[in-house]
C-alpha cells in the first residue's frame, strides 16, 4: 500500500474526436496524503477537470486512458470494472461540480436526491437514509432541513444549492472530495462561505480535497500542495510556499503576478500573460507554453522539457530550470 | 526521489539554450482560421451527405415537374380513345398499328389510367401541383407569421398579451376539422368569383387550390408566428445587443448584424420543414376529395383515383404514393441539414 | 394551480366556442341546401321541411337558438338520416374511432418511447441509424399511402388481414398500425433528441458520481426527463389520431366517426356537420388541456400559480 491517498503516475490521457486526437493529459503525476488539501490550477482545457474526473472512473465519452497508474486507497482504480468503481463512487470519492444550477435533477426533491447516495451505500433504511440526509443538510448550514428536503432544485438559490451538492458528496463520509471549480457559478459573497464550508467540513471529517481552480486566491487560502497545470502538463508541483513564494515555471509566475495584491503599490498595473492557449489539436512539439513564454529558447520549441526537482515535493517541467540546475551543478563541480 | 539526472539520451548544445526570437514563437502557434457564420454554414451543409442528396433528389423532382411536361408528347387531360387501363410502356391497338406503319410512338412509361390518359404526364402534373402548393402556401405562412410574430414582439405589453392569446387559440383549434369544412365552404363564394369580370384568374388557378391557399393563410401560421415572436423577443433582450447598442451602434446596423443572422437561420430551416407540412395537408386533402379540381391531378388525387382498382393496377397506385413521400422525405431531410449547419443551437 | 387551471378551462371554451361560431357559419355558406338534391319534394314540402327545422329563420336567430339547444347537450336531429338525434348517431359511431384512435396512441407511445431511448443509448451505432432512418422515413410517408400498401400487401396480396369491417380483432391490426405511424415515428424522434439532451445534463453526472447503478440511472434519471416532451406530444398526437382517422375510416370502411363526417359534408347535412365538429373540437381541445395540466404536474420547474 502506498503511502499516499490518491497516488496517479504518468497518466496518459485523450479524447478521440471526430476531428483529431486531443492529448488531454500528457504524463500527469500528482500525489496526495490522506486529510491534505490539493489544489489543481490552470486555465480552461488545461486537464484539471480531467484528471479529476479520471480518478473517480468518469472519463466522457470520447476519452479514453492510454497508460499510467492511478491509485486511490489501495484500489487500482485504472484497473477496475465498472460495477467495483460504482461502489468506489459516492462513497469513497465524492466529488462537487462547478454549476449548481444544472448539477441536480429538476424533477425530484432534494431530499430524494440526498437518500438516493445514501441508500446505494449503506444498509439503511428509507427512514434512517431520510433522517441521514435531514443531517447532511444541518451539517452544511441549511436551515429548516425538513422543509427543503421536500423541496425541488429550482425553489433553492444557487448557494443553496451548492450546499446540496455538498450534503450529497459526504453523504457516506468519503475519504476524498474532489471540488471541480464549486465556486465559479457563484456570487462572490457565497463563494467565500463555500469555501468556509468546505474548510470546516475537511476539519470535522477529516477528509482529503482536491480543489479544481483556475482562481489562485482559493488555493492560497486552502491548499497545502498545488498543481499547476498547462495544456495536458502538470509545469509545475509543490507547497503553497514553494508556489506562492518560489516559482520556478514562467507560467506560475505570470499566473501569480497576475492576481491583484493588496500590497501593491498604487498605479501598479497587473501584468497579464500575453497570448492564447494552445490548439490542443494541434499542440506545439515542444514546451506548450513556449509561445507565450518571454523566456522561451530555441530548445523549447523543438524539444518537451524534462522534470526539474528542487527538493522533495517542489519540481517544474522547464528547459530554464533544468538549464539554470545543470549551470548550477557544473558551478559547483 | 524526483531527482531526474541529466541522463536523457538527448545531444544538447549550447546555442539550444539560446533564447528563441519572436519569429519562432509565432511559427509554433497554429491559429486555424476563423470563418464567417454563412461560410461556416455552408462548409456544414455541403459536408452533409443526406443533406446534399436530398437537394439533388428535388431537383430532379422539379425538373420533371415543370420542365419536362413542356416537351412531353401527351398531355394530362388528353383522353386517348382505346388506350384506356395500359400497362407501363404497353401500347394501345391503334399505336400499334401506327408503329407497324413506321411511326415513332412515345411509350406510355407508366402506362395510361382508366380514361386513357398518359400516366407518366399525369404524375409529373401532380407533382407539380403539390410543389406549387406546398411552395406557395409555406410563402404564404412566412409572409403572415413572421409579420404577425415581429410586430406582436415589437410591442410588446398588451399587444403582444391579446395577438398571442389569439395565436393560442387557433393554435388549439383542430386544424383539419376547419380545413375541410373551409375548403368546402369556399368553393360556392369562390365560384361566384370567377364569373365576376376582373376574376377570371380563379378558373384557371383552381378554385380548390385558392382554398387551400385560404386555409393556409388563416390556419397555418401560428406556429411560424410563435417561433419569429420568441427569437425576435430573445434577440431584443440579448447581451449582445444591449451590448451592441451600449457601444452606440446604430438600429439598422444592428437589425442588419445581429438580428437577421441570428433569425434568419432559424427562418429558414422552420421554413424549409414548413413546405413538407404543406405538401402533406394538400395531399391528405386531395385524396378525401377536397384538393384539386378534376381533371388536374395531385398526386393525393391521383393516389385516391387509384385506389380502386388496387387489384388490377397497383402500379397505379404506388407511383404517386412513393413519389409524395420522397419529396416529403427529401424535404425534411434538407431541412434537418440545415439547421444542422445553420442554426447548432436548435438541435436537440 | 387553481387559477392556471381556471385560466386554461376559460380559454378551452373560447376555442370550443370559436369553433362552433366559425363552424356554423361556414356551413351556411356551402350551396344547396340539405333537401334540394331529393328531386322528388316539392317546392312546398321542401319549404315545410325547412320550416320544421327552422331553416326559414333568419341567419342569427338559427345560431342563437343552435347554441342555446348545443349548450343543453342537444344537437338537434340530423337532416339526413331521419329519425335519428345527431347525439345518436355520435354515441354510435364515436365508441369504433375511440377504440382504434385509442389502440393507435397506445401503440405509438409503447413503441415510440423504448426505441427512442435505445436509438439514444446505442448513438453513433448500427441500431441508432436503422431506427433513425426508420423513423424519419415514417414522418414522411403520409397516412393515406401507409394505409394502402398495408392494405394491397397484408390484405390483397398476402390475405394476412381482413380488409372490411371491424369483426375480430384482427381487423384492428391495419387500421391501427396505418394510424400508429406517424406518430410512433415522430415520438421515436422527440425520444431520442429529447434523451440525448437528457444524457449530456450535468445531473446525469452528478448520479453517477453517487456510484448509481447504470439501470437505476436510466430509469430513474434520464427517463424521467427525457419523457418530458413525449407529454407535450400526446395532444397534438390525439388531434392527429382523431382526423387521421378521416382517412383510415374511408380506405377500411370503418364505422366509425371519421368516415360519418366526410359523408355529412359531402351530403350537407348542417346538424351533423355542427355536431359531429363541436364533438371532435371539444374532446381535442378538453384532452389538450388535461395533458397540459399533467404536464405541469409532472415537470415541477413550471410553477403553477
Amino acid at each position: 500500500m502506498s503511502e499516499y491517498l490518491v497516488d496517479i503516475k504518468n497518466e496518459r490521457l485523450s479524447f478521440f474526436t471526430p476531428a483529431g486526437e486531443v492529448k488531454a493529459l500528457n504524463d500527469v503525476s500528482i500525489q496526495l496524503k490522506e486529510g491534505e488539501v490539493l489544489g489543481i490550477v490552470g486555465e480552461s482545457g488545461s486537464g484539471k477537470s480531467v484528471t479529476a474526473y479520471s480518478l473517480m472512473g468518469l472519463t466522457a465519452h470520447p476519452g479514453k486512458l492510454l497508460g499510467g497508474s492511478l491509485i486511490f486507497n489501495g484500489h487500482q482504480i485504472d484497473q477496475m470494472s465498472e460495477k467495483e468503481m460504482r461502489k468506489i463512487r459516492g462513497n469513497e470519492i465524492s466529488i462537487i461540480f462547478q454549476d449548481p444550477m444544472t448539477s441536480l435533477n429538476p424533477v425530484y426533491t432534494i431530499g430524494n436526491q440526498i437518500m438516493e447516495a445514501v441508500l446505494f451505500h449503506t444498509d439503511k433504511n428509507r427512514a434512517q437514509a431520510r433522517e441521514r440526509a435531514r443531517e447532511l443538510l444541518e451539517l452544511v448550514g441549511i436551515n429548516e432541513p425538513d422543509k427543503r428536503l421536500k423541496q425541488y432544485p429550482h425553489e433553492l438559490s444557487g448557494g443553496m444549492r451548492q450546499r446540496v451538492m455538498i450534503a450529497i458528496a459526504l453523504a457516506c463520509e468519503p475519504k476524498l472530495l474532489i471540488a471541480d471549480e464549486p465556486t465559479t457559478a457563484l456570487d462572490v459573497t457565497i463563494q467565500a462561505q463555500i469555501l468556509e464550508l468546505m474548510m470546516s467540513l475537511k476539519e470535522r471529517l477529516g477528509m482529503a480535497i482536491i480543489m479544481i481552480t483556475h482562481d489562485l486566491g482559493v488555493v492560497a487560502s486552502m491548499c497545502e500542495r498545488i498543481a499547476v497545470m498547462y495544456a495536458g502538463k502538470v509545469v509545475e508541483y509543490g507547497t503553497a510556499e514553494d508556489i506562492f513564494y518560489n516559482p520556478r515555471h514562467q507560467y506560475t509566475k505570470g499566473l501569480i503576478r497576475s492576481i491583484p495584491r493588496i500590497d501593491t503599490r498604487e498605479h501598479e498595473r497587473l501584468v497579464p500573460i500575453e497570448g492564447t492557449p494552445v490548439d490542443m489539436l494541434n499542440p506545439p512539439k515542444g514546451c506548450p507554453f513556449a509561445p507565450r513564454c518571454e523566456a522561451c529558447m530555441k530548445i523549447c520549441l523543438r524539444e518537451m522539457p524534462p522534470v526539474t526537482s528542487f527538493g522533495e515535493v517542489h519540481y517544474t517541467q522547464c528547459w530554464l530550470n533544468q538549464k539554470e540546475e545543470m549551470e548550477k551543478g557544473a558551478a559547483n563541480e | 526521489m524526483k531527482q531526474n539526472p541529466i541522463s536523457f539520451q538527448l545531444k544538447l548544445n549550447p546555442e539550444d539554450f539560446l533564447p528563441a526570437t519572436e519569429e519562432e514563437k509565432q511559427s509554433q502557434v497554429v491559429m486555424r482560421e476563423s470563418i464567417s457564420f454563412w461560410k461556416d454554414g455552408m462548409r456544414r451543409l455541403v459536408r452533409n451527405k443526406v443533406a446534399m442528396v436530398s437537394i439533388v433528389v428535388i431537383i430532379v423532382v422539379m425538373l420533371f415537374s415543370f420542365v419536362v411536361p413542356a416537351f412531353y408528347p401527351y398531355s394530362y387531360k388528353e383522353q386517348m380513345k382505346g388506350a384506356n387501363n395500359l400497362a407501363p410502356m404497353e401500347y394501345s391497338e391503334e399505336e400499334q398499328a401506327r408503329i407497324e406503319a413506321g411511326e415513332k410512338v412515345f411509350p406510355h412509361i407508366f402506362g395510361t389510367d382508366k380514361m386513357g390518359r398518359d400516366y407518366a404526364i399525369r404524375v409529373m402534373m401532380g407533382s407539380r401541383i403539390s410543389l406549387v402548393v406546398g411552395l406557395i402556401a409555406t410563402g404564404i405562412i412566412l409572409i403572415i407569421g413572421s409579420a404577425y410574430g415581429s410586430i406582436a414582439a415589437f410591442f410588446g405589453g398588451r399587444v403582444d398579451l391579446i395577438m398571442m392569446r389569439i395565436v393560442d387559440i387557433i393554435y388549439t383549434v383542430p386544424d383539419i376539422l376547419l380545413i375541410v369544412l373551409l375548403s368546402f365552404a369556399l368553393n360556392a363564394p369562390l365560384e361566384n368569383l370567377k364569373n365576376a369580370p376582373g376574376f377570371a384568374w380563379v378558373g384557371v388557378v383552381g378554385k380548390n387550390l385558392i382554398s387551400i391557399f385560404i386555409v393556409f393563410a388563416l390556419l397555418y401560421w401560428v406556429g411560424m408566428a410563435r417561433m419569429v415572436r420568441s427569437q425576435v423577443l430573445m434577440l431584443k433582450e440579448s447581451e449582445y445587443v444591449t451590448a451592441a447598442r451600449a457601444l452606440g451602434v446604430g438600429n439598422g446596423k444592428i437589425i442588419k448584424k445581429h438580428l437577421l443572422t441570428n433569425c434568419i437561420g432559424t427562418l429558414i430551416v422552420t421554413t424549409t420543414l414548413q413546405i413538407p407540412s404543406s405538401i402533406f395537408t394538400e395531399s391528405f386533402l386531395s385524396f378525401l376529395g377536397m384538393g384539386v379540381a378534376v381533371p388536374l391531378p395531385s398526386l393525393g388525387s391521383l393516389a385516391s383515383d387509384a385506389i380502386n382498382g388496387m387489384n388490377t393496377y397497383p402500379y397505379l397506385l404506388f407511383i404517386p404514393a412513393l413519389l409524395i413521400s420522397l419529396i416529403i422525405l427529401s424535404f425534411n431531410l434538407l431541412g434537418d441539414g440545415l439547421r444542422d449547419a445553420f442554426d447548432p443551437k436548435l438541435k436537440n | 394551480m387553481l387559477k392556471y387551471i381556471a385560466k386554461r378551462i376559460g380559454l378551452a371554451i373560447v376555442t370550443i366556442w370559436a369553433v362552433a361560431t366559425i363552424t356554423f357559419f361556414l356551413m351556411n355558406m356551402v350551396p344547396g341546401g340539405p333537401f334540394l338534391s331529393e328531386k322528388a319534394i316539392s317546392p312546398q314540402a321542401t319549404a315545410a321541411l325547412e320550416a320544421k327545422y327552422g331553416l326559414d329563420k333568419p341567419l342569427p336567430q338559427q345560431y342563437i337558438t343552435y347554441m342555446w339547444d348545443a349548450l343543453h347537450g342537444d344537437f338537434g336531429d340530423s337532416l339526413k338520416q331521419r329519425g335519428r338525434t345527431v347525439m345518436d348517431i355520435i354515441k354510435m359511431k364515436f365508441p369504433v374511432s375511440a377504440r382504434v384512435g385509442g389502440l393507435s396512441v397506445l401503440v405509438a407511445l409503447l413503441i415510440g418511447i423504448p426505441l427512442g431511448s435505445i436509438a439514444a443509448l446505442k448513438r453513433g451505432k448500427f441500431l441508432d441509424s436503422l431506427i433513425s432512418v426508420v423513423a424519419t422515413c415514417g414522418i414522411a410517408v403520409p397516412s393515406f399511402v401507409i394505409c394502402t400498401l398495408l392494405l394491397y400487401f397484408l390484405g390483397v396480396k398476402l390475405r394476412l388481414l381482413p380488409t372490411i369491417g371491424l369483426s375480430s380483432w384482427k381487423n384492428y391490426v391495419m387500421p391501427v398500425l396505418a394510424l400508429s405511424f406517424y406518430p410512433t415515428a415522430y415520438i421515436m424522434r422527440l425520444m431520442r433528441s429529447s434523451m440525448l439532451d437528457v444524457l449530456g445534463q450535468d445531473y446525469m453526472r452528478t448520479a453517477k458520481a453517487k456510484g448509481v447503478s447504470g439501470i437505476l440511472i436510466l430509469f430513474k434519471h434520464a427517463l424521467r426527463n427525457a419523457i418530458l416532451p413525449v407529454v407535450t406530444y400526446v395532444g397534438p398526437m390525439l388531434a392527429y389520431t382523431v382526423t387521421g382517422s378521416f382517412v383510415v375510416e374511408k380506405i377500411f370502411t370503418i364505422p366509425g366517426l371519421g368516415g360519418e363526417f366526410i359523408t355529412a359534408i359531402s351530403g350537407r347535412d348542417y346538424t351533423l356537420i355542427m355536431g359531429t365538429t363541436i364533438f371532435l373540437a371539444t374532446l381535442i381541445i378538453v384532452m389538450n388541456v388535461i395533458v397540459d395540466i399533467v404536464y405541469k404536474i409532472v415537470d415541477p420547474r413550471i410553477k403553477l400559480k
